[in-house]
């Protein structure tokens, strides 16, 4: 019951991510994903709780919640730049294409096979709709920060399919992959914000002059 | 077996040594080229086993490498191979010790070095085609590397590309054809590989265009010129004096391939001829119009690699018709020539290395008189470039009197399929030779003899101690295998047995003749140079009562007579060049004296490769103009990057789940 | 080795200068004049043996070894020649080659001597040699390869002892051959119509630029070295035209020097009838003598 309602909690903010304008409240939402998720890996384990499960849970809202939502916010603000998402596809219709993806998700999750039974019957086809959601974020937003969002968001999708299929994957797997995420965020916030030095902006439309050649 | 891949692993030690101790020169060197010096010698001594003894060390060891495995294996063949490379590798390597002191980034150019040598032994021991192509790639980009150590200059960078997209051409040929061979086995291990008679052809083919390329055939030859003049001399030795035979290892590798179970089509005799009388002709006539020295050296090296063709052709021929004389002489000939062009095109590079060094330029037109200033490296050329002509007695006439006995042998035959490319094999030869006389009395003329022509030779010194060892010992060996040949030539039957599948004591049956005629040339050549020393000790008794004075040349009255009133080189090969204009294109730039008191003209000739020229540049221009047309979709934009990645990745969702 | 298998290159050795003495007699002749003594040229390399040498400070040691070099080479290809169907001492199976490359030796190294002096005329001279002989040699081999399938044998002594088998079984390719061979000849010996050896305008000089600058002994090498090839090449030639093989081997040898000395005369007439050669038109006089060459071997193919 609680997986289902904290899947839902899941969609319903990868939709309104799809219609945010707002920069800073596009981070709150990740953040509010992140801690989702970690509620989420509580609730998934059935047997239980248990340290190992507890402190994972505490680590992806420490570092998905707080961290990257505190690392982005300064990086907003030492940019100066102005807060809009400035989407290239207006956001009627990211909403609309958000509905319809979760719909396909859900066709294309009832067609896959599956190695195990997953925890609850929702999670695939919202993990999936999540992961598309972040793809989309990326593919049709300007700014580069959105950008960054649009992958943390991508990375929430798969962490939610990872945790519904496999039982028990090791500690070290999953820390080695919010290792990972951790890493390419600060990459990334260090990058936008040389951009943004270098270039006034952070459009990464703008940026198709570095290109290698030009016609 | 066990030495060689010591050798091998010293070589890449050494050359990890060396670019760690890129900081302390001194060491650097020490590690680079002593540890190739060292190696080298390790390495001679199983080649020599092998090849006088013909017995086969063979190593298998599984591998991780799907189709892959750790299989060497050192028979005659690869010792008749191995032999130039440690020997003319290590010298190189006591001759860059010197050479290259000074320069920047050596730990690179040692490590670089000693990882082609160490390559070229795994490629030339590799029985397994996936480690064959691995050590085949990394002689590729170790050479690469090599060749653009120089990069500041747009010439160098130029060059090292051709020569990697040419590499990377050929083997992709190479690729496919180990795939051919190794499908009706299902291994790529050499011993397992099969040839069905419908696809022999094509596998022929492709082993000629893509170990061709590495060989310089031509029209696959043109990274050659630019290539091995971009490289530091004692590269130069190295890739012409080995690295291109290598192609030639693998053409033959494939060729014992193919006609284990059938006679060779006569076809593929006659298309090894053709492209020998080619290569042999066009090397030649390019060498003529070259002011470069190395790049003379460089087209004369693809002449070279055409008469191996035509020996190669020959034994096909001989395989062909079944005559096995014919075959073990031009097998006899071809293998002989590659140890032989080894030497003397070492010796030649390491010359003009020397010469580049003390004067600062590779220019002949700039040069002139250096025999008096550099008389160790003037005669070690002299030797090099009398040896190439292929005069008696040195070591270039064995090899070609080989190839003039088997093509006689086939001329003598009633059968016109093999008497016509025998005959041609003889005018191409001859014509070649003649050839081959004047590019190199040109080259060897304009540079050591007759007065300076620029300031560039004021301050040339004779090169060091290490430099004039290296060329001192080729140039002996030079002499020594032409004096010693009816002793030497037997060695490679073990080999040419191998390649023609005869048995090695009728191949030495077959060649009896021709190691008589060999002992009784160098008899004659011995009486040659006995009746040299005599006249000469004539003519001293002659002139020791007489009075000898000096004089200036005779100049017909001029009143001062300049340096600059000598024949250049480009006035020397004049009436040549004209007559293979047709074949050499060149373009003259002249702006022409003009009106009753003119001012300043000028003249200037380039000759650019014609097959570059006129062949691949425009081909190469149409195929970036046809994929031009696709530039729109390198566009810059991220997000549509992104995009792409996800619509493939939902079509591909839809197709396999839908 | 008998003492009859040494005939052949004491002969050469003997009589080589004899040959020049008549060429230039015949030339004097049909001009007119008494001229020359026959054994002038002896004359002459006595007369030079006893001077002393000159020597350019441009040149070096190349300049003052190469005509002993050539003349050894020269000495080393008399060894190979047989004479009036007697065998020559040297005989092995592809002595032909050994012995075209004998005179390339002679050759490339007078063109270093030439390049060593530093001068345009010896240049110009060295420049026109290389491309003449470059050209030549296809022809001189073709046709010697020609000779060897026909007489079936690879070397020199073999397949002159059996060239009345050729004329009987192959009259016109040998026609041919001898026509391609007497080519050859007035060009390596640098006769007319290729050259004029009593030209002495720089323009126009081939050999005789290349020797300008050596003198005394040098020269007296020089000169041998050339009445040497002269006899050499000359006997290769009248071996084809003089097939005389009687069996008894001092009357084929008296006919083969007799055909020397009528060949020697027919140089003479064809110095005296004919002009040199544009330079220009020397390459297609080589080029068609390459073709009958092979023309020749290619009727021997049949």
């Amino acid at each position: 019951m609680w997986t289902d309602t904290l899947l839902v909690f899941l969609a319903l903010s990868s939709l309104l991510l799809l219609g945010s304008s707002r920069l800073t409240r596009c981070i709150r939402i990740v953040a509010f994903q992140g801690v989702v998720l970690g509620a989420l890996t509580l609730a998934v384990h059935r047997d239980g709780l248990s340290v190992r499960p507890l402190l994972l849970a505490v680590a992806i809202v420490g570092i998905k919640g707080v961290a990257f939502p505190w690392v982005l916010s300064r990086v907003l603000r030492a940019g100066e730049v102005r807060r809009e998402v400035e989407p290239f596809i207006s956001y009627n219709v990211s909403l609309v294409v958000g509905a319809l993806t979760l719909g396909l998700s859900f066709w294309w999750s009832a067609r896959l096979p599956l190695p195990m039974p997953p925890v609850s019957s929702l999670i695939v086809p919202i993990a999936f709709f999540t992961t598309l959601a972040g793809l989309f974020v990326i593919v049709s937003r300007r700014k580069a920060l959105t950008q960054v969002l649009g992958y943390l968001v991508l990375e929430n999708g798969i962490y939610a399919i990872g945790i519904g299929l496999v039982a028990e994957t090791p500690m070290v797997v999953e820390l080695g992959v919010l290792l990972d995420v951790f890493v390419a965020v600060f990459v990334m916030g260090i990058a936008i914000f040389h951009i943004n030095r270098e270039f006034d902006h952070i459009d990464a439309d703008r940026l198709a002059v570095l290109r290698d050649w030009s016609a | 077996m066990v030495l060689l891949l010591i050798a091998v692993a010293l070589l890449v030690a050494s050359g990890i040594a060396a670019l760690l101790a890129q900081a302390v020169p001194r060491w650097c060197t020490r590690c680079g080229a002593g540890g190739a010096m060292v190696a080298c010698t390790l390495g001679l001594v199983p080649s020599v086993r092998v090849l006088l003894g013909g017995s086969v060390e063979s190593l298998h060891r599984a591998w991780a490498v799907p189709y892959g495995a750790f299989f060497v294996e050192a028979d005659a063949l690869s010792a008749v191979f191995l032999l130039p490379i440690f020997a003319l590798s290590g010298l190189a390597a006591v001759y860059g010790a010197e050479y290259s002191r000074g320069q920047r980034r050596l730990g690179t150019s040692w490590f670089f070095f000693n990882l082609l040598v160490g390559s070229m032994v795994m490629v030339v021991l590799a029985r397994n085609a996936v480690l064959f192509l691995m050590a085949w790639e990394v002689m590729a980009l170790a050479s690469f590397f090599l060749v653009t150590l120089d990069d500041e200059q747009a010439s160098v960078r130029q060059a090292g590309w051709t020569y990697l997209i040419a590499m990377h051409l050929g083997t992709a040929f190479v690729l496919a054809l180990f795939i051919l061979l190794g499908r009706p086995a299902g291994s790529l291990d050499f011993d397992r590989f099969a040839s069905s008679s419908t696809s022999a052809g094509l596998l022929f083919l492709l082993a000629v265009i893509g170990f061709g390329t590495k060989a310089g055939f031509v029209p696959l030859h043109v990274w050659l010129p630019e290539a091995h003049p971009a490289a530091p001399s004692h590269v130069s030795a190295v890739m012409s004096g080995v690295m291109i035979k290598t192609g030639i290892y693998g053409l033959l590798r494939v060729l014992a391939v193919l006609t284990a179970s059938a006679a060779p089509p006569v076809w593929w005799g006659w298309l090894l001829v053709a492209i020998g009388v080619t290569s042999g002709v066009y090397g030649i006539v390019f060498a003529l119009a070259q002011r470069d020295l190395k790049r003379l050296l460089a087209y004369s090296s693809v002449e070279n690699i055409g008469i191996i063709t035509l020996g190669i052709g020959i034994g096909v021929l001989g395989m062909s018709t079944g005559r096995a004389t014919l075959s073990a002489l031009g097998f006899a000939g071809a293998l002989l020539h590659v140890w032989n062009h080894a030497a003397f095109k070492g010796l030649l590079f390491l010359g003009a290395g020397s010469v580049a060094h003390a004067t600062g330029t590779r220019d002949v037109e700039e040069l002139g008189g250096l025999l008096t200033r550099m008389p160790w490296t003037g005669v070690t050329f002299l030797i090099g470039a009398l040896a190439i002509c292929g005069l008696p007695p040195l070591n270039g006439f064995v090899s070609e009197l080989l190839l003039y006995l088997a093509a006689l042998d086939g001329a003598t035959v009633p059968a016109a399929a093999a008497a016509v490319p025998a005959l041609g094999v003889i005018a191409a030869l001859a014509l070649i030779g003649g050839l081959a006389a004047a590019a190199f009395t040109k080259a060897f003329g304009t540079v050591f003899l007759g007065e300076p022509r620029s300031g560039a030779v004021a301050h040339a010194h004779e090169s060091g101690p290490a430099m004039r060892v290296a060329l001192i010992v080729l140039a002996t060996a030079c002499g020594l295998i032409g004096m010693l040949s009816p002793l030497i030539v037997p060695c490679v039957g073990s080999a040419i047995a191998a390649l023609s599948h005869d048995s090695s004591a009728s191949v030495h049956a077959e060649m009896a003749t021709a190691v008589g005629t060999l002992r009784t040339s160098a008899l004659v050549g011995g009486g040659f140079l006995a009746l040299v020393g005599l006249v000469v000790l004539a003519r001293r008794r002659l002139l020791s009562a007489r009075s000898v004075e000096a004089a200036g040349t005779w100049d017909c009255g001029y009143a001062q007579p300049t340096a600059r009133m000598q024949y250049t080189a480009a006035s020397f090969a004049q009436p040549l060049t004209t007559l293979f204009g047709g074949l050499l294109r060149t373009q003259r730039d002249v702006d022409a004296p003009r009106g009753w008191f003119p001012r300043a003209a000028s003249f200037a000739t380039t000759t650019p490769d014609v097959c570059g020229q006129h062949a691949y540049t425009p081909l190469f221009a149409a195929i970036g103009r046809g994929l031009g047309a696709l530039r729109w979709l390198q566009h810059g934009e991220v997000h549509l990057y992104v995009l792409y990645i996800a619509l493939t990745l939902l079509v591909l969702l839809v197709w396999r789940l839908g | 080795m008998a003492v009859v298998s040494f005939l052949p290159p004491l002969l050469a050795l003997a009589g080589a200068p004899l040959l020049l003495g008549v060429i230039n007699r015949t030339k004097a002749v049909v001009a007119g004049r008494i001229g020359q003594p026959l054994l002038q040229v002896y004359f002459d390399l006595a007369k030079l043996l006893r001077k002393g040498a000159v020597y350019s400070r441009t040149t070096t040691w190349i300049f003052r070894a190469a005509p002993c070099v050539g003349l050894a080479a020269m000495l080393s290809a008399a060894t190979l020649v047989p004479l009036g169907g007697g065998a020559a001492p040297v005989a092995f199976a592809g002595d032909l080659v050994l012995f075209a490359y004998l005179l390339g030796v002679s050759r490339v190294f007078t063109v270093l001597a030439a390049l060593d002096t530093g001068s345009s005329f010896e240049g110009m001279g060295a420049s026109r040699e290389v491309t003449f002989s470059a050209l030549a040699e296809p022809a001189l081999l073709l046709a010697l390869a020609a000779l060897a399938r026909q007489t079936g044998s690879l070397s020199l002594s073999a397949m002159y002892a059996r060239i009345g088998v050729g004329w009987t079984t192959a009259a016109p390719a040998f026609a041919l051959l001898a026509g391609a061979l007497l080519l050859v000849f007035l060009t390596e010996n640098s006769r007319i119509p290729i050259d004029d050896p009593t030209t002495h305008l720089e323009l126009t000089m081939i050999h005789e630029v290349m020797v300008l600058d050596h003198g005394g002994p040098d020269l007296a090498c020089i000169l041998y070295g050339s009445a040497l090839k002269l006899w050499l090449l000359g006997a290769l030639l009248v071996g084809i035209l003089v097939p005389i093989r009687s069996g008894s081997a001092g009357l084929d040898v008296a006919a083969a020097v007799g055909g020397l000395l009528t060949l020697a005369m027919l140089i003479g007439l064809i110095e005296s009838s004919m002009a040199r050669l544009r330079l220009t038109r020397v390459p297609q006089f080589l080029v068609g003598a390459g073709v009958m060459s092979a023309v020749a071997l290619l009727l021997t193919l049949r």
